[in-house]
């Protein structure tokens, strides 16, 4: 099976800090890593890969140091990693970003499965996996939280809903987002860390696409950011210490109304 | 302190200190308490190819030596002495097929280990055999083409749970320590049966079982080279298997100093944090100091044996003496730190404590380990005149 | 390079590396450098006191965005049951309308739905409501479904189109962006139209909700945005209203599916509906093990609500995933959130600290979780529960 990953590196959210005089993100020190929901697409393709036979590719769309991500994705078990990084792609929102990835992956040649976690850390949208399959034509399945059955031509997965979960089928090739219920992300191993120094990247520019400057890149996005602010910050409110009935009591004066 | 590893040491110690931080320390005290063995861990270890490493490339591994083993080690015992130990076992356990094991023997045995499918154990200990290994009870007599084992063996890291077992057992009495032979024994042969299993101090993730050999037959094939090498292998085995020991010593009382300096900054007494104490300030240091040596005493010892030197006995015996009398002390002084805290159960600190205390103990006292030491410098000064 | 610094202008302050939210800028030579990690969000335009920095974008495609009007709402049904999230929409949805002077429609696909549901949009808010009927789309499912939706916008050229945050929405809204040229923003907590210009400001968390960021679609249309489910109140039925329903009669060759729905497997009890719970009881670590569950138990039974439990929690055995909240879980926004013996660490508070009101019961004043809490007591669960179970009793009997 030749199955394609899209993963995307993202500055690790739980460290993200606001400077509190200039309202601004301070990202001095703050690690990359791969997307978390990624790493679950990750290892299922590696899984899919050692049951069924085949390769599994690695593509991402960033800055050059997006590399590092590529490479952790092999120190994981990932065979190939492609990077498509151009300064004409930066800017992109999800519409500019998933036609990139589209087109990247229709010159990779042949493919049966793409795998995408969920949303990405960092935007939240949940919008480039969707928009990739509808650029490629190709049906998708989201919310993927087990796969029951898959050969060359057929997949046959259950997908997770909000009261549930309903058991779709669907011709390869197709696209797959998968939610963290699927799998545990395995950790690198040596001899994969030992591979992924050595790896080369196969690492395209707008030169090796020739996609339109105004379908990509900020010029290609469709949407624009015009303000950031911080939310107000949640205050730090009554907190009553000493002795618990009378503690209590004032508690539940409180919360009274609401809990009628 | 930079010791200059190469990439490849890098790497495997980035990865234990992942494991060890991901997927060992939220568990430590659960598995200490219950007394489990850490099954799942192990197949993470066995899944990121650590049990290659102390393996030839010609059996599945990746060919490092004991510096590669003692990195691993001490990373994991950072988090957990006891998975580190059940981890370390393995690797004692195969010395002896790596060492004294015919091309035959280890194409058999160490591809499961390398890939952690097996894990291995060496099982020498005896109620009556500990300090003195040349007092080994247990009997191998031949018999056409097998051998027939007889005997209990004590104390067996990892017994229950490996299921290849170099065991030592009397081929010829008459002959005394050079009566001891070494084979190898697979978990599920008839009369191969185990035991109890220990109630410790510390180590409680690792099993130390019993093994029961009742007319216990076993192949000729699995004998270790021949009959009579038993103590050399023993000997040889030690020789090796100390710096992981050491290693083991200097994770616990990192793992440990690390948790007191983090304690002592966040801890306020009269209106400051104890780290500001030159008294607290003054053991921090100490500590420092004492653990960074029995580090580079470690490493040292490593890189001789890894280089093929002959001699490595005292030296690798230097480094096991002082790196467990090290982690002895630091542990101790930790808890004294933490103050009551440091007596409770809810806080980490009393478990590396009663973790340390094993490290003087096995795979030869302290006090042997000083035998050895003088009997070194004895002979090398009678050499000298 | 798109910002343009104009040397002339530049005083070398050094404003524009201080409020890049990226670290995207350095001062080389007394001159901002832009480096390549820029999103182009634009903070540092907005900043600089001297107009010395400028957005340069190319000829920008010109498309006749004037013909677009209406506010549309995709109306999710599910097992023809309205989902609560489009009436809360349909509340929004008229405001946006009433401040453009144009109309709100809603739209309804299923099959055999019954009248007083498609009536309800109408009551809750909506002047038109398109209804598309068929077997192949009495499910969700994404081709039928992107295929109608792009054709009545096609069609009918909203300049505005909203839907749900839910598991339909997030599956195709984008299909239907994408296919349409269309931007869209997802998960946005705040819709407002800007006076002047008349377009759709859309603002939405970004960093698991340590930032906001308020986005614009300028040039194309419709204006696409999905928003979470109860962050913006309900439509109340006003059965005094009318409105048409227009009819969409689909052809039956164009709604094919290459996925197909097999089964439908509802999980109510297994899923807690933590989600849709106003108040909920969370539980961690302090409880100390797992019988101990039975006593937050009965305090959401007293207080109304759901049970939760952070990740500690859910590692040890002591319940099921399911009740889960925080960054592996379920993100929660409840009106209470009371949290009992739970520290507080960052991956529980990405998943609830949206809660209107955040109630923390734990014996360590220190613990992070009191820095956002409404109220708390610092004290012994096991203690202020019982008291807590006790008093709510008294007040709702």
């Amino acid at each position: 099976m030749n199955i394609i990953v899209c993963i995307k590196q993202v500055p690790e959210t739980t460290e993200v800090r606001i400077d509190p005089q200039t309202n601004t993100l301070i990202r001095e020190g703050i690690a990359s890593i791969i997307n978390p929901f990624d790493m679950y697409a990750i290892e299922e393709a590696i899984r899919l890969k050692e049951q069924q036979g085949g390769q599994v590719t690695a593509i991402t769309m960033g800055p050059p140091q997006a590399e590092s991500a590529l490479r952790q994705a092999v120190a994981l078990g990932v065979d190939r990693a492609v990077l498509l990084s151009d300064q004409a792609f930066a800017g992109g929102d999800t519409w500019a970003t998933s036609y990139t990835l589209a087109t990247a992956i229709k010159r990779l040649g042949d493919f049966d499965l793409i795998i995408c976690g969920k949303q990405a850390s960092d935007g939240d949208t949940a919008q480039v996996g969707p928009g990739i399959s509808v650029h490629l034509n190709i049906p998708q399945i989201t919310y993927v939280k087990k796969i029951e059955e898959i050969n060359k031509d057929y997949i046959r997965a259950e997908r997770m809903i909000e009261d549930g979960f309903e058991i779709i089928s669907s011709p390869l090739p197709c696209l797959l987002s998968v939610v963290k219920e699927i799998n545990e992300p395995r950790l690198p191993s040596l001899k994969g860390m030992i591979k992924s120094k050595k790896i080369e990247i196969i690492s395209w520019s707008n030169n090796d696409l020739n996609l339109d400057s105004d379908k990509i890149g900020l010029d290609g996005s469709l949407t624009q950011v015009i303000k950031i602010f911080t939310p107000p910050p949640r205050r730090g409110g009554q907190i009553f210490e000493g002795e618990i009935h009378q503690s209590v009591n004032k508690l539940v004066d409180l919360l009274k109304k609401d809990i009628i | 302190m930079d010791y200059f590893l190469t990439e490849e040491q890098i790497m495997i110690k980035d990865l234990c200190r992942q494991i060890a931080e991901e997927k060992i320390r939220p568990q430590a005290a659960e598995l200490d308490e219950k007394e489990e063995f850490p099954w799942e861990i192990i197949k993470i270890l066995g899944q990121s190819d650590l049990f290659r490493i102390f393996i030839e490339e010609k059996y599945g591994g990746t060919g490092g030596g004991v510096l590669e083993l003692s990195i691993a080690t001490e990373e994991l015992s950072r988090a957990c002495a006891g998975v580190a130990v059940g981890y370390a076992g393995s690797a004692l356990g195969s010395y002896p097929i790596i060492m004294f094991g015919s091309d035959e023997q280890k194409k058999k045995y160490l591809p499961d280990i390398a890939s952690g499918k097996k894990l291995a154990a060496f099982a020498l200990t005896e109620s009556g055999a500990g300090s003195d290994a040349a007092a080994v009870q247990v009997t191998a007599k031949k018999e056409g083409e097998h051998y027939i084992i007889n005997g209990t063996k004590q104390w067996i890291t990892n017994g229950g749970e490996a299921e290849i077992y170099t065991v030592f057992a009397i081929t010829d009495r008459s002959r005394g320590a050079r009566g001891i032979s070494a084979f190898i024994v697979e978990k599920g042969t008839k009369g191969f049966d185990f035991g109890k299993k220990e109630k410790k101090l510390g180590i409680r993730a690792s099993t130390t079982g019993e093994l029961v050999f009742t007319d216990c037959k076993i192949p000729k094939e699995n004998l270790l080279s021949h009959e009579g090498m038993g103590f050399p292998i023993i000997m040889a085995t030690f020789d090796k298997s100390r710096p992981g020991i050491a290693a083991q010593a200097v994770g616990i009382a990192q793992g440990a100093l690390d948790l007191t300096v983090e304690y002592a900054r966040k801890r306020k007494q009269f209106g400051k944090p104890i780290s500001s104490f030159q008294g607290i300030q003054f053991m921090l240091a100490d500590m420092a100091t004492q653990i960074e040596a029995a580090r580079a005493l470690t490493y040292a010892a490593c890189r001789e044996i890894d280089s093929g030197a002959k001699k490595i006995s005292k030296d690798s015996a230097m480094a096991k003496l002082f790196a467990s009398d090290v982690a002895m002390k630091v542990t101790v002084d930790c808890v004294q730190i933490f103050g009551g805290y440091g007596y409770m159960k809810d806080y980490p600190m009393e478990k590396y404590m009663r973790d340390a205390k094993i490290t003087q103990i096995y795979e030869g006292t302290n006090q042997i380990q000083r035998i050895i030491i003088a009997a070194k410098l004895i002979k090398e000064s009678t050499g000298k005149k | 390079m798109n910002i343009k610094i104009i040397k002339d202008k530049c005083s070398g302050c050094g404003l524009c590396v201080k409020v890049c939210p990226y670290n995207a800028i350095e001062i080389v030579d007394k001159l901002p450098v832009i480096k390549d990690n820029c999103i182009y969000c634009g903070e540092c335009l907005r900043a600089c006191k001297f107009g010395a920095m400028v957005l340069k974008k190319t000829e920008e495609r010109e498309k006749d965005i004037t013909s677009y009007k209406g506010v549309w709402i995709f109306c999710e049904q599910r097992n023809g049951q309205i989902q609560s999230v489009s009436y809360e929409l349909l509340e929004k949805g008229r405001e946006l309308a009433y401040k453009l002077n144009t109309e709100l429609c809603g739209v309804l696909l299923g099959n055999n739905l019954k009248k007083d549901t498609i009536n309800d949009i109408i009551w809750r808010g909506a002047d038109k409501v398109y209804l598309a009927c068929s077997e192949e789309l009495a499910d969700y499912r994404n081709e039928p479904y992107t295929k109608v939706l792009t054709d009545l916008i096609e069609e009918y050229k909203p300049a505005i189109f909203l839907a749900g945050a839910t598991s339909i929405g997030r599956s195709l809204i984008p299909r239907v962006a994408v296919k349409v040229q269309a931007g869209l923003t997802a998960d946005c907590t705040g819709l407002e139209i800007d006076n002047e210009k008349k377009i759709l400001l859309q603002t939405r968390p970004a960093f698991g909700g340590n930032i906001m960021a308020t986005i614009i679609s300028p040039d194309h249309r419709p204006q696409m945005a999905t928003v979470r489910h109860k962050v913006m109140p309900e439509a109340k039925v006003d059965k005094g209203r009318t409105g048409k329903v227009v009819e969409v009669n689909p052809k039956k060759d164009l709604l094919g599916s290459r996925t197909k729905l097999l089964k439908k497997i509802s999980e109510i009890e297994k899923t807690v509906n933590l989600v849709e719970a106003d108040i909920i009881v969370s539980g961690g670590r302090g409880l100390g093990e797992a019988k101990n569950f039975a006593l937050l138990e009965k305090l959401a039974l007293a207080t109304g609500g759901a049970l939760g439990a952070s990740r500690a929690a859910v590692d040890s055995d002591w319940i099921p995933y399911s009740h889960q909240v925080g960054q592996t879980g379920k993100t929660v926004c409840p009106k209470i959130y009371i949290a009992c013996g739970i520290s507080g660490a960052i991956q529980h508070l990405i998943g609830m600290q949206s809660s209107k009101i955040i109630v923390a019961i734990n014996k360590d004043p220190h613990a992070p979780i009191f820095k956002v809490a409404t109220y708390g007591i610092v004290g012994d669960l096991f203690e202020v529960v019982p008291l807590l179970i006790k008093r709510f009793k008294q007040i709702r009997s």
